[in-house]
């Protein structure tokens, strides 16, 4: 009872800041409401019982990747800018999209048997060792694992080449 | 029920529910009111530790640089800590315009908590800790870098361009010693197959500051950078951007940073101490549970004094030595002791498994430790050679033989428009 009240309100929390994200006029306050929605989601993975889930959501998502964002709009110009209209004129293909999206991803959760099950109907380490198993396992997922890194290393190799000092003298 | 000698902690926790489930409340209840209290227990206790640690720093930085220390209030002068307490609870809180109201005050609060987080999954004691999350480790992390996002709130919300650009220095810094902290933390992680605290001091038969010292190093040095205390305490130089990202505070929010910075430091020791020195455990440990407290709070003590140590002896480091150090020395150093470890902790369990589990832990440490005296060796000759080659780059004018006022060199004049 208490769990559910609980789970209502986070759940609400999280969309709300969602919703604020998309409709906040100051890029920076955007940032900073996306970082409460990733952060009700990290609450939700612990609700699920799956710590590892919660953990990594909010190392990788809040700590890099939120950082990152901020950094960008700190470095624009026109963080400070209110004026300007938030939408264009593409806005309904946007609107449809999602709202296709959406639909798309509630049909495929529907028919997912395990959409019904309660928190904990697996041990927490037992589907993190099979997890890590088949990272490393070619018949499974190891070689999108693979692809992925190297698509990082590119991305690095990539920043380096463009930050780089290229005659050697002042940057 | 536990011993009152032995294991207060435990004690005091039992008798609490047994006194709760003897009202006929339901355990569940029981469970969640203890939680709760456990932990105001603990975020009060750490905030009147603070209260403490303030007048050690205090007292030990006198001592270093040849001072006395505060020494008028009090016996030794400890109660100087309580007096400013007092002090900064009647002083104004001063709101500059244009800040953003939320984020200005959420950003002292927020970089309290993500300290006293870490403080949830520390072993006291075998039987003393908040909760020992299977996932332990990554929490620290995690937690981690909440504090930065205290950081850049305080920086963009004070509406103040010193305080943005320190903010931006020390997300800099955060963001960049993350790295090899991670990679060092690995190491406990892979030695003792866990990421439970608990039972990453548990398999510390031997500590693994033997097994892994480049790791033990490298997790220091980082962990004194992200608590941005000197050496690396760029983000708040006066000399170059005033205060830091902290300047628009006043009263007990900017008391609040600095309740975050000295919790932080002892919390590393803490940490140091449990991931490296074998937290809790010592002789009799086992079945005196309080003598594990005990054997913590040396360690931890020891570690926290070296931490001062190095914050009052060194001066600061430039931007670019600070990056150097992260990028160049120390990830590298660190993947490194990572790659040799796993190979060859793998092959030596594969051959030692015969040997006695005494004579397997010494034996195993031994080949460990030399293992990362090689990496060390390999990795600061490297670095060497590549120091050496590169020519020392000019950072101050030719010194002049006569100090007369004369006019440094200035670039003709940007097309900026007249100052008037």
């Amino acid at each position: 009872m208490i769990l559910q009240l609980f789970f209502i309100v986070i759940a609400a929390v999280t969309l709300i800041s969602a919703i604020f994200v998309v409709t906040a006029k100051r890029l920076m306050h955007a940032a900073l409401w996306l970082v409460l929605a990733l952060f009700g989601v990290a609450v939700l993975f612990a609700f699920l019982e799956a710590s590892f889930y919660a953990v990594v959501q909010v190392l990788v998502y809040i700590g890099a990747i939120a950082i990152l964002i901020i950094f960008a709009v700190m470095l624009t110009r026109r963080m400070m800018d209110e004026k300007g209209a938030q939408l264009n004129k593409g806005w309904w293909v946007a609107a449809v999209a999602a709202a296709a999206l959406f639909a798309g991803l509630l049909a495929a959760l529907g028919a997912w048997a395990g959409f019904q099950e309660g928190p904990g109907a697996a041990p927490d380490t037992a589907v993190l060792t099979q997890f890590g198993i088949d990272l490393v396992d070619p018949s499974k997922v190891a070689i999108p694992f693979e692809v992925a890194s190297i698509l990082l290393l590119a991305a690095l190799v990539g920043a380096i080449y463009i930050a780089a000092d290229k005659k050697g003298g002042k940057g | 029920m536990p011993n009152f000698w032995s294991d207060p902690f435990g004690f005091i926790i039992q008798g609490f529910n047994n006194l709760l489930l003897s009202w006929g409340w339901p355990a569940s209840t029981v469970q969640v009111v203890g939680d709760a209290l456990g932990a105001f227990v603990l975020v009060a206790g750490s905030l009147f530790f603070c209260l403490l640690l303030i007048w050690a720093e205090r007292k030990i930085g006198g001592r270093v640089q040849d001072r006395l220390g505060p020494n008028r209030v009090g016996p030794f002068g400890l109660f100087q800590a309580v007096a400013d307490m007092l002090k900064i609870f009647t002083k104004e809180f001063v709101t500059p315009t244009g800040v953003d109201k939320v984020v200005y005050n959420l950003a002292p609060i927020l970089s309290v908590a993500a300290v006293i987080m870490l403080w949830a999954v520390i072993p006291f004691t075998i039987t003393f800790y908040g909760n020992d999350l299977n996932v332990g480790v990554l929490y620290l992390v995690a937690v981690g870098g909440l504090a930065e996002m205290g950081i850049v709130m305080a920086g963009w919300g004070s509406n103040n361009k010193f305080a943005l650009l320190g903010a931006f220095r020390a997300v800099a810094q955060l963001v960049s010693y993350e790295v090899p902290m991670v990679i060092s933390l690995l190491l406990p992680v892979m030695l003792s197959g866990s990421m439970k605290l608990n039972e990453i001091v548990r398999s510390q038969d031997v500590w693994f500051i033997l097994s892994a010292p480049i790791a033990a190093i490298i997790f220091f040095i980082s962990s004194i950078a992200e608590n941005g205390r000197a050496p690396f305490d760029l983000m708040e130089a006066e000399s170059e951007i005033v205060a830091g990202f902290n300047i628009e505070y006043s009263g007990l929010k900017f008391g609040f940073f600095f309740v975050g910075d000295f919790l932080h430091a002892f919390t590393i020791a803490l940490l140091f101490s449990v991931l490296f020195l074998g937290g809790w455990r010592g002789p009799g440990a086992d079945q005196i549970p309080l003598l594990g407290f005990v054997y913590l709070m040396l360690k931890t003590t020891i570690m926290y004094f070296v931490g001062l140590l190095v914050r009052f002896s060194l001066p600061r480091f430039r931007i670019d030595q600070m990056m150097n150090i992260n990028w160049k020395m120390l990830t590298p150093l660190a993947l490194g002791a990572v790659i040799a470890t796993a190979l060859i902790d793998k092959g030596v369990s594969r051959f030692l498994v015969t040997l006695t589990p005494v004579l397997y832990a010494i034996v195993r440490t031994a080949i460990l430790l030399l293992a990362n005296a090689l990496v060390l060796w390999t990795g600061m000759d490297l670095m060497g050679n590549v120091l050496e080659r590169r020519e020392r780059r000019v950072v101050a004018i030719e010194p002049r033989p006569v100090a007369r006022p004369e006019p440094l060199p200035v670039e003709p004049e940007q097309s900026e428009g007249e100052v008037p």
